[in-house]
């Protein structure tokens, strides 16, 4: 259909985005993959040099990386459940006909916007603060000893805070799918005398299915790369008990000066999203074909 | 009978969500309350009633210098919203007017460039900017951040486009319109609502990027999100100050965002879900 000249000229107007993306793709993992051969460190230039695999093996013989992977693992997990099953519930709620549902929907979703330092330190200094925290006030009310949360339990606290962020896109995805069920089919069932869990089971749940799909991939994307609030809450500790890869690479890289540790982190990071990322284009590339 | 029993339903269904969603809005409820509290008063326990000062925000201005941080997130964020929208306009026009075979793997590849995680490009993209100078300035953050966002506008802007009836291009075409012509009359004013959602999402991403934000900045490029990062470091009692630092960060992209609830289901599911 298209002829020569509109097939030439559309080239030239793709040409500047595919070369900015091609060249902001490979040229710095080029240098990242480099690096990770390479023992570097500009603190310390006498000892530097190729080193094939060695960096990469720290990630089984030093504590700090296995345990790095875990907690990116731990998070990305547990934020998953708690979003999913929680966006789940309150998709549900929101789409019964309620009083103020515009208003309700705002509330819902406000969190969803505020940056990632701003959550953080929000949670940190105003709810989870062991003093002036309001779970602290809480836990004073019913006369119980208030929680250390940063202290105690660092990575819990950043799986909360995670999970507030994002249990506001999972709800607001689930309940545009849900809106879009046919309303006939609900009325079919309801007349068939289904109960609300069977309908729920046999009729909106599949309905849902592939929303539930696309919040899970794109939100495990996001989860990988967790990193302004572990920086403003516990700043990776104590210990290495709430880093996760992203936080690790970045100490490597910008605060040891450990260039090829760090690149072989980045490049664990790479092969981890890439899994997922496979996923991904495959539920979307579905799409696409319709 | 059947009237009874739907407003008593809807009676427990809204109180149940009104309590749901008033738990989830509290933090940032309580943060925007705290903000009118002075220092003594956010700490002295748990209180909705704030003696309404504003000192915090004053003071907010005056010690760490508000203003300067609220305009480099608006440069950089509306900046690298334009550049990326001159950039993409083009491509997703031509992809979803003049498909080709591989115009479906291109789309995928471009949304493979979203998915690589930033930490493993972390020192490479360090030793660029801090060699050429790019470090802290406005320019080298407003060309990353539309690197990052560019492959989302891409597509968000394709999935508006491929609405748009192909006939009535053919018919301008028909009537001897130029490519050109057929840009300006035909196209624009049908691909402007497109163009506008697309704009408000980015900005908002844009705006709430904080890994790039704080690490290529330090004091004259630095955002709103460097900025609050500064605060985490203790330093005496600021709840208050912390409470309006952090209401005059998000006031304006919460705004935004509540106009762009539909726009966001759509962008950040690359189409998948409508």
């Amino acid at each position: 259909m298209a002829t020569q000249q509109t097939r030439s000229i559309a080239r030239f107007m793709m040409a500047p985005s595919v070369i900015l993306l091609f060249v902001w793709m490979i040229v710095p993992l080029v240098f990242t993959l480099w690096f990770s051969f390479l023992q570097y460190n500009p603190l310390n230039p006498i000892r530097d040099g190729f080193v094939w695999f060695a960096n990469y093996k720290l990630f089984y013989s030093n504590p700090a990386f296995l345990q790095s992977i875990l907690n990116t693992l731990a998070i990305v997990v547990s934020v998953l459940i708690i979003t999913v099953i929680g966006g789940i519930l309150l998709a549900l709620l929101l789409d019964q006909p309620i009083w103020g549902q515009g208003v309700v929907r705002i509330l819902v979703i406000s969190p969803f916007f505020v940056m990632p330092p701003v959550a953080a330190l929000v949670w940190k200094n105003m709810i989870m603060h062991p003093q002036y925290g309001v779970f602290a006030d809480i836990a004073r009310f019913f006369g119980a000893d208030p929680i250390d949360w940063f202290g105690q339990h660092p990575l819990t606290a950043v799986i909360l805070i995670v999970a507030w962020q994002w249990l506001p896109f999972a709800t607001l995805i689930l309940l545009t799918s849900l809106q879009s069920l046919d309303t006939e089919q609900k009325e079919a069932a309801e007349m068939d005398g289904a109960g609300f869990l069977s309908r729920f089971w046999y009729l909106t749940l599949p309905h849902m299915s592939r929303a539930i799909t696309v919040v899970i991939l794109i939100q495990t994307i996001f989860l990988l790369s967790v990193y302004a609030e572990i920086l403003v809450t516990t700043n990776g500790g104590p210990g290495y008990a709430s880093t996760n890869l992203p936080f690790l690479v970045y100490q490597k890289a910008l605060l040891e000066f450990k260039i090829g540790q760090a690149s072989a982190g980045g490049i664990i990071a790479v092969i981890l999203a890439n899994i997922v990322a496979f996923f991904v284009m495959r539920a979307v590339g579905k799409n696409l074909d319709k | 009978m059947a009237r009874a029993v739907t407003t008593r339903h809807k009676t427990i269904a809204s109180t149940a969500a009104w309590i749901v969603a008033l738990l989830i809005f509290f933090p940032i409820l309580y943060t925007i309350i705290t903000s009118f509290k002075s220092e003594q008063e956010a700490i002295q326990g748990f209180s909705l009633l704030p003696s309404g000062t504003i000192e915090s925000y004053t003071e907010v201005e005056a010690q760490r210098g508000y203003f300067k941080f609220f305009l480099n997130s608006v440069v950089l964020s509306v900046g690298s919203t334009i550049v990326a929208l001159i950039i993409a306009i083009p491509a997703a026009w031509s992809m979803a007017f003049s498909p080709t075979k591989r115009t479906k793997d291109i789309l995928m590849w471009m949304l493979s460039t979203k998915m690589m995680p930033a930490v493993a490009v972390l020192f490479p993209i360090y030793l660029i900017f801090r060699d050429t100078g790019l470090l802290d300035s406005r320019i080298g953050l407003t060309v990353m951040l539309m690197l990052i966002n560019l492959p989302i506008v891409i597509w968000m802007l394709y999935t508006y486009f491929r609405e748009i009836p192909g006939e009535i291009l053919e018919a301008a075409r028909m009537d001897g319109a130029s490519l050109w012509n057929e840009i300006i009359y035909v196209l624009t004013p049908m691909a402007v609502p497109g163009i506008a959602s697309t704009m408000l999402l980015n900005i908002i991403l844009a705006w709430n990027e904080a890994f790039w934000t704080i690490r290529l900045t330090t004091t004259d490029a630095a955002p709103l999100t460097a900025f609050i990062s500064s605060f985490s470091s203790p330093q005496g009692l600021f709840w208050a100050k912390l409470s309006a630092a952090s209401t005059l960060a998000i006031a304006p992209i919460l705004i935004m965002g509540w106009f762009s609830q539909k726009q966001l289901v759509r962008g950040l599911t690359f189409g998948a879900v409508k």
